[in-house]
């Protein structure tokens, strides 16, 4: 259960670094909200062999960290997180495709070595994307974003919620779990069975409070719509930073630019060498008289 | 303004599974009054309040406040009228940020939007939360918690002020700041309490209910120097008329 309370505070934490004001932070949550999908469905719709193509899009990330301040290793420890998930989903690649794509001199790489890597690749960069919306953002601003873009207001309505009490919940099935485990004397208490009623318990208990929270509700109005008085504006900056983005992405997209920038980097070593060369037949046929 | 009264008669409870929570409850309180509601655990007290705002139908009896009797039509009214505030500020706070909670009440009376925000800001500096308006709920403290969930009820503007254990779980020092706070409040008010020092500070009336049924109602003083009455409902009196701990007198020692 310290691990799920630790989770927790990790995720105050993040909540937390919405809080700050950078270009980025200040930037209308729905264009954030629209980067990042578009981020998400370009590195997503990428071929399951497409290893180098994803490499650029790295770009995002590093920028949007950089110009919001969030710190990095705090959000690359997040991300290590899922990385047990997607173990487990892509570990079988490698076992049942075997044909050799790629050769490494005498090494040969399957492509179920690739599509694996390819997988990891993706989760990094769209868990990564996800979370660095949410640190510069806001979960609440994320689900009024998603509202205001047409998400239904009961959509938007159980995800806050879910959001506000997560903690209550935490901390309830902490303190519960925390009893139960100083009685069970360090051995395994009365395993599984007790943790049926426990659950129960927190089910039932949560059950009630949701009651009150209706009741606090009722009590101050409450007929059924939700009013989110929140005023921001989607002006000129949002415009080009959602177009500016998209464009990026999307030219990454089609165009491998790694192949582009490899090919790039051997034409200018080619006609590096090949200037070089002539300066040194140059100059051993013609030396330079010192003295 | 007799918005500010209100009067129970023969009010009677009777819960789905059989339980007579309150039975034959009466009474009247006036405009400007602060009165408590004590009594053991599961006297009634919250089923009591709960009738108050109409969240619990009685079973028999009457409820006005004001002149508007408690009925289905008259509930928004009465809504607004009386301001409640919950024990737990967990589930009073139920919005992403102290200012959306506070703004809530206002919203759904259809208020515009300059007027919710004047609201929203007054009721926070009345209660001394105003730098807590940007703040998500969970990251407050108990006592800052305690004073957001009074000023979403203050922004509704209620005459009359209803509390369940408005002091529970608070450090000494924030139940004293609380106390003062309320003690400038001009609504009328009822608190529920099993802190009779407070009780003794802040209500000059008190109610005393056992079993779903009124005890005694009169004078705070004057009940919490019956012993035999105190006794018979499992209550004790305030610390500050027991005798002193350490020399077993009433008079303070040095």
């Amino acid at each position: 259960m310290a691990s799920i309370q630790s989770a927790v505070l990790d995720l105050k934490r993040l909540d937390l670094l919405a809080n700050g004001d950078s270009s980025i932070h200040r930037l209308d949550a729905r264009a954030k909200v629209l980067v990042t999908l578009v981020f998400i469905l370009s590195v997503v719709s990428c071929n399951r062999y497409e290893l180098s193509a994803l490499v650029p899009f790295f770009i995002f990330p590093v920028v949007m960290i950089s110009l919001a301040g969030l710190p990095p290793l705090f959000i690359l420890r997040k991300i290590t997180l899922i990385c047990p998930f997607v173990l487990a989903v892509g570990i079988f690649n490698p076992v049942f495709d075997r044909e050799i794509l790629l050769q490494l001199g005498p090494l040969g790489i399957s492509g179920g070595w690739i599509s694996f890597a390819s997988i990891l690749t993706r989760s990094i960069l769209t868990v990564g994307a996800a979370l660095i919306l949410v640190g510069v953002t806001g979960f609440t601003a994320v689900c009024q974003a998603l509202e205001r873009l047409g998400m239904p207001q009961v959509f938007a309505v159980q995800l806050l919620f879910l959001y506000r009490y997560i903690f209550v919940l935490t901390e309830e099935s902490g303190r519960a779990s925390r009893a139960r485990e100083l009685r069970s004397c360090g051995r395994k208490g009365q395993g599984i069975r007790s943790f049926g009623s426990l659950t129960g318990h927190l089910l039932l208990r949560t059950w009630q409070r949701a009651e009150r929270i209706h009741m606090a509700m009722l009590a101050r109005g409450f007929s059924g719509e939700f009013h989110t008085g929140r005023r921001s504006r989607f002006g000129a900056p949002e415009f080009s930073f959602v177009l500016g983005w998209s464009a990026i992405f999307i030219t990454l997209r089609l165009q491998n630019a790694t192949q582009f920038l490899g090919s790039l980097i051997i034409v200018s070593y080619r006609l590096f060498s090949a200037f070089f060369l002539q300066k040194i037949i140059w100059l051993t046929h013609f030396p330079v008289y010192q003295g | 303004m007799s918005h500010h009264i209100v009067e129970v008669k023969n009010l009677r409870h009777v819960y789905p599974d059989g339980t007579v929570a309150l039975n034959d409850v009466s009474f009247r309180i006036t405009h400007g009054e602060s009165v408590a509601v004590i009594g053991a655990n599961g006297a009634g007290k919250s089923t009591l309040l709960q009738h108050l705002n109409g969240y619990l139908a009685a079973t028999s009896g009457d409820i006005r406040i004001g002149d508007t009797p408690l009925t289905r039509a008259t509930l928004p009214d009465i809504r607004r009228t009386v301001g409640m505030v919950f024990q737990d500020p967990d589930d009073q706070l139920f919005m992403p940020t102290v200012f959306d909670d506070v703004a809530f009440g206002p919203l759904n009376l259809g208020l515009p939007e300059e007027d919710v925000d004047r609201r929203v800001t007054e009721s926070l500096a009345l209660v001394g939360a105003g730098h807590l308006k940007r703040k998500p709920p969970y990251h407050l403290s108990s006592g800052e918690k305690r004073r957001a969930a009074i000023a979403t009820v203050l922004a509704m503007s209620p005459d009359i002020l209803v509390m369940d254990e408005p002091t529970s779980g608070l450090d000494p020092f924030a139940r004293r700041q609380l106390m003062a706070l309320l003690k400038e409040f001009r609504h009328t008010k009822i608190f529920t309490s099993h802190d009779l020092d407070m009780v003794l500070e802040l209500c000059e009336r008190t109610i005393v209910l056992h079993a779903g049924v009124v005890r005694a109602d009169g004078p705070t003083r004057e009940i919490f120097s019956n012993d035999a009455l105190l006794a018979g409902c499992c209550l004790e009196k305030p610390f500050s008329m027991q005798n002193c701990p350490a020399c077993g007198t009433r008079k303070s020692c040095p």
